[in-house]
C-alpha cells in the first residue's frame, strides 16, 4: 500500500510542477500585490481587502463592468444565431464543403492586432474604404474615433466577423455528426423544417453549442488586443472594456495594487458566468 | 400491396438498382436478403420514396406513387440505428407522427398507450431516449411505426445494432406485433438465418437486383441459382463438378447415380451438408470416401469437412461422431437432394 501511494505523488509531480508554474505561483504573485500597497525599492505595505473594496465602489469599474457585459451580451445575441443560421445553410457535402470550411476558417487565422489595425483603416473616414463610403457616397455620418455609437458599432461588427466563424465551424461539426436517418424520420412523418430544426438539429446541436458559447463568452469578456487596436478605448472612454481599464491601471498608472485586485475580481466574474452559462445549459441533460 | 414496375435507381451515372419488378403483399414478411452494398436500403428507400425513381414505377394498392411524396404514402421506417427524437420522452416520440398529421389528442393516447403495451414501453412513457436501453430505444422507434398504422412499414436491419439476447428476443416478436396490422411489411438484412426465421417471402439480392423471390421455404428447396443455393447455409453448401452421360451423373472423385432430365455435359451439383451423413439414410444413397480434414461440434451436430477428389465436402449430422483427422471416411450423399447447375451457375434441374 505504502509503496503504491508515494508512486502515484511521483506521477502525479510533473503535473503539479507544471500547473504550480503556469498558473498557481502567477497566481498567488497577483494575490500577493492585491493585498498590499507597494512604491519602488521592493517595500510593500499591508493594505486588507482595502483595493477590492474600492474597486467595487469606483464608478470607472462599474462602467467598465457594465460596458463589457454590454459588449458581451450584444455579440453572443448576434454571433451565436447567425453562426447557427450559416452553419445550416452551409452545404453537408460535395465540392463547396471545403471552400466554404476554409473560408470560415480564415478571420480566425488573422492575428488579433491585425485584426484590430484591418478594422481601423477599413473604417477611417475619409482614408477607409468603409468610412469613405459610409460619409461620402451614403451621406451617413460616421466617425468610429470622434462617435461613441459609431465606435460601439465599429467594434461589435469588427467581433462578429471575426468570431462567428467559431461558431459557425462548431456548430457546423454538430450539424454533419446528425445521421440521415433522422432526416429521414422527419421526411416521412411529414415534419416542418421548423420541427426538424427544433425537434432534431438543435438538440444534436447543444453540446457544441454549449461549447460555442462558453468559448465566445470567456473569449469576449477578456477580449483586449482588438478594440484596443481599433479605438484604444476612446472615443472618451466610451469603447474602455474591463481589459482595457485594467491594463491603463497597472501599466499606465502604474498602481499594480488596485490592478492586481481588479485581476481577481474580473477573474472572480468570468469564473462565476461561465459556471452559470454551463449550469443551465447542461441542467436539462441531468435532470 | 407495393408493387415495382422495372423500376431503377441511379444516382449520376451509376445504377444503384437495375430494372426491378417486385410484389409485396400484405400478410407475411417480406425480407430482401443480401450482403451489405447488394442493394437492400436502396430499394427501401425508393419504395419509401426517399429517394427519386430514375425509370419505371412504384404502385401502392394499385395506386401510382412514383411522384407522390414521402409523407403523403403513408409509411413508416426503421432503421438499423435507434433513431428517436433526442428531447422528447418516449409517449411524444411514438406520438410524433400522429401529431404530425393533426390527430385529435384523446386519439393519440390510445394509439400510443396500444404500441406502448405491446412493446413493453408503459413504464418508458416518461423517459427520454438516451435513459433507454438500446433494445428499448429500437421497440420505441417500432412502436411509433405501429402506432402511425402506415400502409407500408419498412424495417432496415432493425435489429442489427442489438446485441445477441435482444434480437433473439426481439425478432421472435415482430411476426406478432405486425400480424393482422394491414401493412405491407418489408425486412430487410443480411443474415439468412432471419430471413428463414421471419418466414414469409424472401427476395434475395445482390449487386443492385433481385435474383430470386418467392416464398422463403421454396427458396431454400429450389434455388433458382448455384448464388441463391449458397445464400441459405451454414456450414456452406457443397458444390462439386458433376459429367453427365446417359441418364448417369458421376463426380470427378468417384461416385455416381443416375439423374433424370439432364441433357450430357458439365455441370455443379450443389447439396446441403446435412444431406450428407456418415450413415446410410436411404436405399439411393451414394457412398462418398474422403479424408477428413477439419472436424466441428456444436453442441449437439457434428460437422466434417473431408477431401472427395478435388472437391472439398461438407458433412453435418446430428449426433457426436467419432471422426479421426487425416482418416478416410465414408459418407453417404442423398441423390433425391441434390440441386443441379450449368457451369454458369444456373438452374438446370
Amino acid at each position: 500500500m505504502r509503496t503504491e501511494n508515494q508512486k502515484a505523488w511521483f506521477f502525479v509531480l510533473p503535473v503539479l510542477a507544471l500547473v504550480a508554474f503556469n498558473a498557481l505561483v502567477p497566481m498567488m504573485t497577483v494575490v500577493n500585490y492585491s493585498v498590499q500597497e507597494t512604491f519602488g525599492n521592493n517595500q510593500f505595505f499591508w493594505e486588507g481587502l482595502g483595493w477590492f473594496e474600492q474597486i467595487l465602489r469606483s464608478d470607472r469599474f462599474q462602467a467598465a463592468l457594465g460596458r463589457q457585459f454590454l459588449f458581451t451580451f450584444l455579440i453572443l445575441l448576434i454571433e451565436v444565431p447567425l453562426g447557427i443560421i450559416v452553419a445550416l445553410s452551409m452545404p453537408r457535402k460535395g465540392f463547396w464543403v471545403p471552400v466554404c470550411l476554409v473560408l470560415m476558417a480564415l478571420p480566425m487565422l488573422i492575428p488579433w492586432n491585425v485584426v484590430g489595425s484591418m478594422w481601423n483603416i477599413f473604417t477611417l473616414p475619409k482614408i477607409g474604404l468603409l468610412g469613405y463610403f459610409l460619409n461620402d457616397v451614403l451621406g451617413i455620418n460616421y466617425d468610429m474615433t470622434q462617435q461613441p455609437l459609431s465606435a460601439w458599432i465599429t467594434v461589435v461588427v469588427m467581433d462578429v466577423w471575426h468570431w462567428t466563424s467559431l461558431v459557425v465551424l462548431l456548430c457546423y461539426a454538430g450539424l454533419v455528426s446528425i445521421p440521415d436517418a433522422y432526416y429521414q424520420a422527419a421526411k416521412i412523418d411529414g415534419a416542418s423544417p421548423w420541427s426538424v430544426f427544433r425537434y432534431i438539429q438543435l438538440p444534436k446541436m447543444k453540446t457544441v453549442l454549449t461549447i460555442a458559447i462558453l468559448l465566445r463568452f470567456m473569449d469576449s469578456f477578456n477580449i483586449y488586443t482588438e478594440p484596443f487596436v481599433l479605438t484604444g478605448g476612446g472615443p472618451g472612454n466610451s469603447t474602455t472594456l474591463l481589459s482595457i481599464d485594467l491594463v491603463k491601471i497597472a501599466l499606465g498608472q502604474f498602481d499594480l495594487g488596485p490592478a492586481a485586485a481588479m485581476s481577481l475580481i474580473y477573474f472572480a466574474i468570468t469564473l462565476l458566468v461561465s459556471w452559470l452559462f454551463y449550469t443551465l445549459m447542461t441542467k436539462d441533460d441531468a435532470e | 400491396m407495393i408493387e415495382l414496375q422495372d423500376a431503377t435507381k441511379r444516382v449520376g451515372n451509376v445504377i444503384h438498382i437495375k430494372p426491378t419488378s417486385l410484389t409485396l403483399q400484405i400478410g407475411h414478411f417480406n425480407v430482401l436478403l443480401g450482403a451489405t452494398g447488394s442493394g437492400k436500403t436502396s430499394l427501401i428507400k425508393m419504395m419509401a420514396g426517399l429517394d427519386p425513381i430514375a425509370s419505371g414505377k412504384v404502385l401502392m394498392d394499385g395506386q401510382d406513387v412514383t411522384r407522390l411524396n414521402t409523407q403523403k404514402r403513408q409509411i413508416s421506417l426503421v432503421h438499423q440505428f435507434f433513431v428517436n427524437y433526442p428531447h422528447m420522452t418516449v409517449f411524444d416520440n411514438i406520438a410524433s407522427p400522429l401529431r404530425v398529421a393533426g390527430m385529435a389528442n384523446s386519439e393519440v393516447e390510445g394509439r400510443v398507450e396500444e404500441a406502448a403495451d405491446l412493446l413493453q414501453l408503459r413504464p418508458m412513457l416518461h423517459r427520454r431516449p438516451h435513459e433507454l436501453s438500446g433494445g428499448q430505444q429500437q421497440r420505441t422507434a417500432l412502436a411509433r411505426a405501429i402506432a402511425k398504422e402506415s400502409r407500408a412499414v419498412f424495417l432496415d436491419e432493425p435489429l442489427a445494432n442489438l446485441d445477441y439476447k435482444l434480437r433473439e428476443e426481439l425478432r421472435e416478436q415482430l411476426p406478432d406485433l405486425f400480424a393482422g396490422r394491414g401493412a405491407v411489411v418489408v425486412y430487410a438484412t443480411s443474415e439468412p438465418e432471419e430471413a428463414l426465421l421471419l418466414g414469409g417471402y424472401t427476395a434475395l439480392m445482390e449487386d443492385g437486383r433481385v435474383t430470386q423471390f418467392g416464398p422463403t421455404a421454396d427458396i431454400y428447396r429450389n434455388p433458382d441459382n448455384i448464388a441463391a443455393a449458397r445464400v441459405f447455409s451454414d456450414p456452406p453448401i457443397n458444390v462439386a463438378h458433376i459429367t453427365v452421360s446417359g441418364a448417369q451423373a458421376q463426380l470427378e472423385g468417384g461416385g455416381g447415380w443416375p439423374v433424370v432430365d439432364i441433357t450430357d455435359g458439365e455441370y455443379m451439383v450443389a447439396v446441403r451438408p446435412h444431406r450428407v451423413t456418415p450413415f446410410r439414410t436411404s436405399d439411393a444413397d451414394v457412398e462418398l470416401t474422403g479424408r477428413v480434414i477439419v472436424t466441428e461440434l456444436s453442441g449437439s451436430d457434428s460437422s466434417a469437412h473431408f477431401q472427395h477428389g478435388d472437391d472439398a465436402w461438407v458433412s453435418l449430422a446430428a449426433g457426436v461422431h467419432p471422426y479421426q483427422v487425416g482418416e478416410d471416411h465414408s459418407f453417404y450423399l442423398n441423390p433425391a437432394h441434390c440441386r443441379y447447375f450449368s457451369q454458369d451457375g444456373k438452374r438446370v434441374a
